[in-house]
Protein backbone atom coordinates (compact mmCIF):
# COMPACT_ATOMS: atom_id res chain seq x y z
CA UNK A 1 0.00 0.00 0.00
CA UNK A 2 1.39 3.37 -0.97
CA UNK A 3 1.59 5.22 2.35
CA UNK A 4 -1.25 5.92 4.73
CA UNK A 5 -4.33 7.03 2.83
CA UNK A 6 -6.63 7.54 5.78
CA UNK A 7 -5.40 8.93 9.05
CA UNK A 8 -7.62 7.33 11.70
CA UNK A 9 -6.52 9.91 14.26
CA UNK A 10 -8.11 12.68 12.25
CA UNK A 11 -11.63 13.64 13.19
CA UNK A 12 -14.31 13.39 10.51
CA UNK A 13 -14.21 17.08 9.68
CA UNK A 14 -10.46 16.94 9.14
CA UNK A 15 -10.80 13.72 7.19
CA UNK A 16 -13.26 15.34 4.79
CA UNK A 17 -11.35 18.66 4.88
CA UNK A 18 -14.39 20.56 6.05
CA UNK A 19 -14.58 23.32 8.66
CA UNK A 20 -15.64 22.17 12.13
CA UNK A 21 -19.08 23.74 11.92
CA UNK A 22 -22.68 22.66 12.24
CA UNK A 23 -23.50 23.77 8.71
CA UNK A 24 -21.93 21.33 6.27
CA UNK A 25 -21.74 21.87 2.52
CA UNK A 26 -23.41 18.65 1.41
CA UNK A 27 -22.17 18.86 -2.20
CA UNK A 28 -18.60 19.20 -0.99
CA UNK A 29 -19.15 16.38 1.48
CA UNK A 30 -20.29 14.02 -1.31
CA UNK A 31 -17.38 15.04 -3.49
CA UNK A 32 -14.79 14.42 -0.75
CA UNK A 33 -16.50 11.15 0.09
CA UNK A 34 -16.09 9.90 -3.47
CA UNK A 35 -12.39 10.83 -3.45
CA UNK A 36 -11.78 9.13 -0.11
CA UNK A 37 -13.79 6.08 -1.05
CA UNK A 38 -11.78 5.65 -4.23
CA UNK A 39 -8.49 5.80 -2.33
CA UNK A 40 -9.52 3.13 0.19
CA UNK A 41 -11.50 0.78 -2.00
CA UNK A 42 -10.40 -2.78 -1.12
CA UNK A 43 -10.11 -3.62 -4.85
CA UNK A 44 -7.14 -1.28 -5.03
CA UNK A 45 -5.28 -3.51 -2.63
CA UNK A 46 -6.21 -6.79 -4.25
CA UNK A 47 -2.60 -7.78 -4.88
CA UNK A 48 -1.18 -6.53 -1.60
CA UNK A 49 -1.80 -9.30 0.86
CA UNK A 50 -4.31 -9.98 3.56
CA UNK A 51 -3.05 -7.46 6.08
CA UNK A 52 -3.22 -4.53 3.69
CA UNK A 53 -6.67 -5.59 2.63
CA UNK A 54 -7.81 -5.66 6.21
CA UNK A 55 -6.45 -2.19 6.75
CA UNK A 56 -8.22 -0.99 3.62
CA UNK A 57 -11.52 -2.34 4.95
CA UNK A 58 -10.92 -0.56 8.23
CA UNK A 59 -10.22 2.70 6.40
CA UNK A 60 -13.33 2.30 4.30
CA UNK A 61 -15.42 1.73 7.43
CA UNK A 62 -14.01 4.90 9.01
CA UNK A 63 -14.79 6.92 5.88
CA UNK A 64 -18.35 5.55 5.79
CA UNK A 65 -18.88 6.33 9.43
CA UNK A 66 -17.63 9.83 8.75
CA UNK A 67 -20.10 10.30 5.92
CA UNK A 68 -23.01 9.03 8.04
CA UNK A 69 -22.04 11.35 10.86
CA UNK A 70 -21.55 14.49 8.80
CA UNK A 71 -24.61 13.91 6.64
CA UNK A 72 -27.16 13.70 9.44
CA UNK A 73 -27.78 16.95 11.36
CA UNK A 74 -28.53 15.00 14.54
CA UNK A 75 -25.40 12.82 14.38
CA UNK A 76 -23.34 15.86 13.42
CA UNK A 77 -24.60 17.80 16.42
CA UNK A 78 -23.82 14.89 18.75
CA UNK A 79 -20.38 14.53 17.21
CA UNK A 80 -19.58 18.23 17.54
CA UNK A 81 -20.46 18.17 21.24
CA UNK A 82 -18.28 15.08 21.68
CA UNK A 83 -15.36 16.86 20.00
CA UNK A 84 -15.91 19.88 22.22
CA UNK A 85 -15.64 17.67 25.31
CA UNK A 86 -19.37 17.83 26.06
CA UNK A 87 -20.58 14.37 25.05
CA UNK A 88 -24.34 13.93 25.41
CA UNK A 89 -25.15 11.00 27.65
CA UNK A 90 -28.20 9.57 25.93
CA UNK A 91 -28.32 6.37 27.93
CA UNK A 92 -28.65 7.58 31.48
CA UNK A 93 -30.09 10.99 30.96
CA UNK A 94 -33.82 11.34 31.33
CA UNK A 95 -35.37 14.57 30.18
CA UNK A 96 -37.51 16.32 32.73
CA UNK A 97 -38.58 19.42 30.80
CA UNK A 98 -42.28 19.01 31.53
CA UNK A 99 -43.57 21.38 28.86
CA UNK A 100 -41.54 19.59 26.21
CA UNK A 101 -42.65 16.17 27.42
CA UNK A 102 -46.31 17.18 27.46
CA UNK A 103 -45.97 18.30 23.88
CA UNK A 104 -44.33 14.96 23.06
CA UNK A 105 -47.18 13.08 24.74
CA UNK A 106 -49.77 15.01 22.74
CA UNK A 107 -47.89 14.42 19.51
CA UNK A 108 -47.54 10.70 20.23
CA UNK A 109 -51.22 10.51 21.07
CA UNK A 110 -52.10 12.23 17.79
CA UNK A 111 -49.79 9.88 15.86
CA UNK A 112 -51.40 6.82 17.44
CA UNK A 113 -54.84 8.11 16.41
CA UNK A 114 -54.01 8.95 12.78
CA UNK A 115 -55.64 5.79 11.46
CA UNK A 116 -58.94 6.61 13.18
CA UNK A 117 -58.90 10.20 11.94
CA UNK A 118 -61.61 11.12 9.42
CA UNK A 119 -58.92 12.23 6.97
CA UNK A 120 -55.79 10.24 7.89
CA UNK A 121 -53.66 11.62 5.07
CA UNK A 122 -54.35 15.25 5.91
CA UNK A 123 -53.74 14.56 9.60
CA UNK A 124 -50.48 12.80 8.77
CA UNK A 125 -49.37 15.74 6.62
CA UNK A 126 -50.20 18.15 9.41
CA UNK A 127 -48.18 16.14 11.95
CA UNK A 128 -45.25 15.72 9.59
CA UNK A 129 -45.15 19.45 8.91
CA UNK A 130 -45.25 20.17 12.63
CA UNK A 131 -42.48 17.70 13.47
CA UNK A 132 -40.30 18.85 10.56
CA UNK A 133 -40.71 22.43 11.69
CA UNK A 134 -39.60 21.47 15.19
CA UNK A 135 -36.55 19.66 13.87
CA UNK A 136 -35.62 22.72 11.81
CA UNK A 137 -36.14 25.01 14.81
CA UNK A 138 -33.92 22.83 17.00
CA UNK A 139 -31.25 22.76 14.30
CA UNK A 140 -31.28 26.56 14.16
CA UNK A 141 -31.13 26.75 17.95
CA UNK A 142 -28.21 24.35 17.97
CA UNK A 143 -26.33 26.26 15.24
CA UNK A 144 -26.75 29.50 17.20
CA UNK A 145 -25.59 28.00 20.51
CA UNK A 146 -22.68 26.17 18.89
CA UNK A 147 -21.54 29.43 17.29
CA UNK A 148 -21.56 31.14 20.69
CA UNK A 149 -19.47 28.27 21.99
CA UNK A 150 -19.15 29.21 25.67
CA UNK A 151 -19.69 26.60 28.38
CA UNK A 152 -23.25 27.66 29.22
CA UNK A 153 -24.24 27.68 25.55
CA UNK A 154 -22.78 24.21 24.96
CA UNK A 155 -24.78 22.90 27.90
CA UNK A 156 -27.91 24.36 26.37
CA UNK A 157 -26.91 22.94 23.01
CA UNK A 158 -26.76 19.53 24.62
CA UNK A 159 -30.35 19.88 25.84
CA UNK A 160 -31.40 20.99 22.35
CA UNK A 161 -29.83 17.88 20.81
CA UNK A 162 -31.74 15.65 23.20
CA UNK A 163 -35.01 17.25 22.12
CA UNK A 164 -33.97 16.98 18.48
CA UNK A 165 -33.49 13.27 19.09
CA UNK A 166 -37.12 12.85 20.18
CA UNK A 167 -38.39 14.75 17.14
CA UNK A 168 -36.20 12.85 14.68
CA UNK A 169 -37.46 9.59 16.15
CA UNK A 170 -41.04 10.82 15.78
CA UNK A 171 -40.36 11.89 12.23
CA UNK A 172 -39.10 8.38 11.41
CA UNK A 173 -42.24 6.90 12.93
CA UNK A 174 -44.40 9.19 10.83
CA UNK A 175 -42.58 8.12 7.69
CA UNK A 176 -43.12 4.51 8.66
CA UNK A 177 -46.81 5.21 9.22
CA UNK A 178 -47.04 6.96 5.87
CA UNK A 179 -45.74 3.92 4.00
CA UNK A 180 -48.13 1.70 5.97
CA UNK A 181 -51.07 3.92 5.06
CA UNK A 182 -50.07 3.85 1.42
CA UNK A 183 -49.95 0.06 1.52
CA UNK A 184 -53.44 -0.26 2.98
CA UNK B 1 -34.80 -9.30 20.25
CA UNK B 2 -36.62 -11.77 22.40
CA UNK B 3 -38.69 -10.33 25.23
CA UNK B 4 -39.13 -12.23 28.46
CA UNK B 5 -42.55 -13.70 29.25
CA UNK B 6 -43.13 -11.11 31.95
CA UNK B 7 -42.43 -8.26 29.53
CA UNK B 8 -44.83 -9.74 27.00
CA UNK B 9 -47.48 -10.20 29.69
CA UNK B 10 -47.24 -6.55 30.77
CA UNK B 11 -47.07 -5.40 27.18
CA UNK B 12 -50.17 -7.32 26.15
CA UNK B 13 -52.10 -6.70 29.35
CA UNK B 14 -50.74 -3.44 30.69
CA UNK B 15 -51.93 -2.71 34.25
CA UNK B 16 -53.23 0.68 35.22
CA UNK B 17 -53.09 2.50 31.91
CA UNK B 18 -54.79 5.85 32.09
CA UNK B 19 -54.85 9.31 33.48
CA UNK B 20 -55.61 10.81 36.88
CA UNK B 21 -56.64 14.41 37.38
CA UNK B 22 -53.30 16.17 37.61
CA UNK B 23 -54.98 19.25 39.12
CA UNK B 24 -56.12 17.26 42.16
CA UNK B 25 -54.32 17.85 45.45
CA UNK B 26 -54.11 14.10 45.96
CA UNK B 27 -52.37 13.42 42.64
CA UNK B 28 -48.68 13.58 41.79
CA UNK B 29 -47.58 13.47 38.14
CA UNK B 30 -44.18 12.42 36.83
CA UNK B 31 -43.20 12.98 33.22
CA UNK B 32 -39.93 11.64 31.86
CA UNK B 33 -38.40 10.94 28.49
CA UNK B 34 -35.42 8.92 27.27
CA UNK B 35 -33.51 10.62 24.49
CA UNK B 36 -31.75 7.38 23.55
CA UNK B 37 -34.95 5.85 22.21
CA UNK B 38 -37.38 8.77 22.21
CA UNK B 39 -39.68 7.08 24.73
CA UNK B 40 -41.99 9.22 26.83
CA UNK B 41 -43.62 8.14 30.06
CA UNK B 42 -46.26 9.69 32.29
CA UNK B 43 -46.74 8.13 35.71
CA UNK B 44 -49.29 9.36 38.21
CA UNK B 45 -50.08 8.50 41.82
CA UNK B 46 -53.08 9.25 43.99
CA UNK B 47 -52.16 9.51 47.64
CA UNK B 48 -54.43 9.14 50.67
CA UNK B 49 -54.35 11.50 53.66
CA UNK B 50 -52.31 8.83 55.47
CA UNK B 51 -49.62 9.04 52.78
CA UNK B 52 -50.45 5.72 51.14
CA UNK B 53 -50.62 5.37 47.36
CA UNK B 54 -54.21 4.40 46.60
CA UNK B 55 -54.01 4.43 42.85
CA UNK B 56 -51.35 4.65 40.16
CA UNK B 57 -51.71 5.15 36.43
CA UNK B 58 -49.36 5.40 33.50
CA UNK B 59 -49.21 6.15 29.82
CA UNK B 60 -46.05 5.26 27.94
CA UNK B 61 -45.15 5.74 24.32
CA UNK B 62 -42.20 3.50 23.71
CA UNK B 63 -40.98 -0.03 23.30
CA UNK B 64 -42.31 -3.15 25.04
CA UNK B 65 -39.73 -2.92 27.81
CA UNK B 66 -40.63 0.68 28.61
CA UNK B 67 -44.34 -0.16 28.74
CA UNK B 68 -43.69 -3.22 30.90
CA UNK B 69 -41.39 -1.25 33.24
CA UNK B 70 -44.00 1.43 33.85
CA UNK B 71 -46.83 -1.10 34.14
CA UNK B 72 -44.90 -3.02 36.77
CA UNK B 73 -43.98 0.20 38.57
CA UNK B 74 -47.65 1.16 39.00
CA UNK B 75 -48.44 -2.33 40.25
CA UNK B 76 -45.69 -2.19 42.85
CA UNK B 77 -46.51 1.34 43.99
CA UNK B 78 -50.14 0.69 44.88
CA UNK B 79 -50.59 0.21 48.62
CA UNK B 80 -47.11 1.50 49.43
CA UNK B 81 -46.32 4.63 51.39
CA UNK B 82 -44.45 7.38 49.54
CA UNK B 83 -41.27 6.44 51.39
CA UNK B 84 -41.58 2.80 50.41
CA UNK B 85 -42.36 3.66 46.80
CA UNK B 86 -39.35 5.97 46.63
CA UNK B 87 -37.21 2.93 47.45
CA UNK B 88 -38.16 1.06 44.27
CA UNK B 89 -34.97 0.69 42.26
CA UNK B 90 -34.56 0.33 38.55
CA UNK B 91 -32.46 -2.77 39.19
CA UNK B 92 -35.46 -4.43 40.89
CA UNK B 93 -37.64 -3.68 37.87
CA UNK B 94 -34.98 -4.87 35.43
CA UNK B 95 -34.50 -8.07 37.41
CA UNK B 96 -38.22 -8.83 37.73
CA UNK B 97 -38.73 -8.35 33.98
CA UNK B 98 -35.41 -9.98 33.01
CA UNK B 99 -34.50 -7.01 30.85
CA UNK B 100 -31.45 -7.42 28.62
CA UNK B 101 -28.60 -4.90 29.11
CA UNK B 102 -29.67 -2.78 26.12
CA UNK B 103 -33.08 -2.26 27.74
CA UNK B 104 -31.89 -1.31 31.21
CA UNK B 105 -32.51 2.34 30.39
CA UNK B 106 -36.25 1.55 30.22
CA UNK B 107 -36.20 0.59 33.89
CA UNK B 108 -34.15 3.72 34.66
CA UNK B 109 -36.89 5.71 32.98
CA UNK B 110 -39.52 4.04 35.18
CA UNK B 111 -37.55 4.74 38.36
CA UNK B 112 -37.13 8.37 37.35
CA UNK B 113 -40.87 8.58 36.64
CA UNK B 114 -41.66 7.22 40.13
CA UNK B 115 -39.34 9.81 41.70
CA UNK B 116 -40.78 12.60 39.56
CA UNK B 117 -44.36 11.69 40.55
CA UNK B 118 -43.47 11.60 44.25
CA UNK B 119 -41.58 14.91 43.94
CA UNK B 120 -44.56 16.50 42.21
CA UNK B 121 -46.91 15.33 44.96
CA UNK B 122 -44.58 16.60 47.69
CA UNK B 123 -44.04 19.93 45.96
CA UNK B 124 -47.81 20.43 45.73
CA UNK B 125 -48.15 19.79 49.45
CA UNK B 126 -45.19 21.88 50.55
CA UNK B 127 -46.63 24.76 48.59
CA UNK B 128 -50.12 24.35 49.98
CA UNK B 129 -48.72 24.10 53.51
CA UNK B 130 -46.69 27.28 53.10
Amino acid sequence: MSGIVVDLTKNFFELFQLPVEFQVNQALLSERYRELQKSVHPDRFAGEGERQQRIAVQYAAYVNEGLETLKSPLKRALYLLELAGHPVDLENNTVMDTVFLMEQMELREAVSEVREHQDPEAELDRLMAQVDQSVTDYQNDFAFLWQKGDEASLKQASAVVQKMQFMVKLSNELEQLESELLDD
Amino acid sequence: MAYSEKVIDHYENPRNVGKLDDKSEKVGTGMVGAPACGDVMRLQIQVSDEGVIEDARFKTYGCGSAIASSSLATEWMKGKTLEEAADIKNTDIAEELALPPVKIHCSVLAEDAIKAAIDDYRTKHDESAA
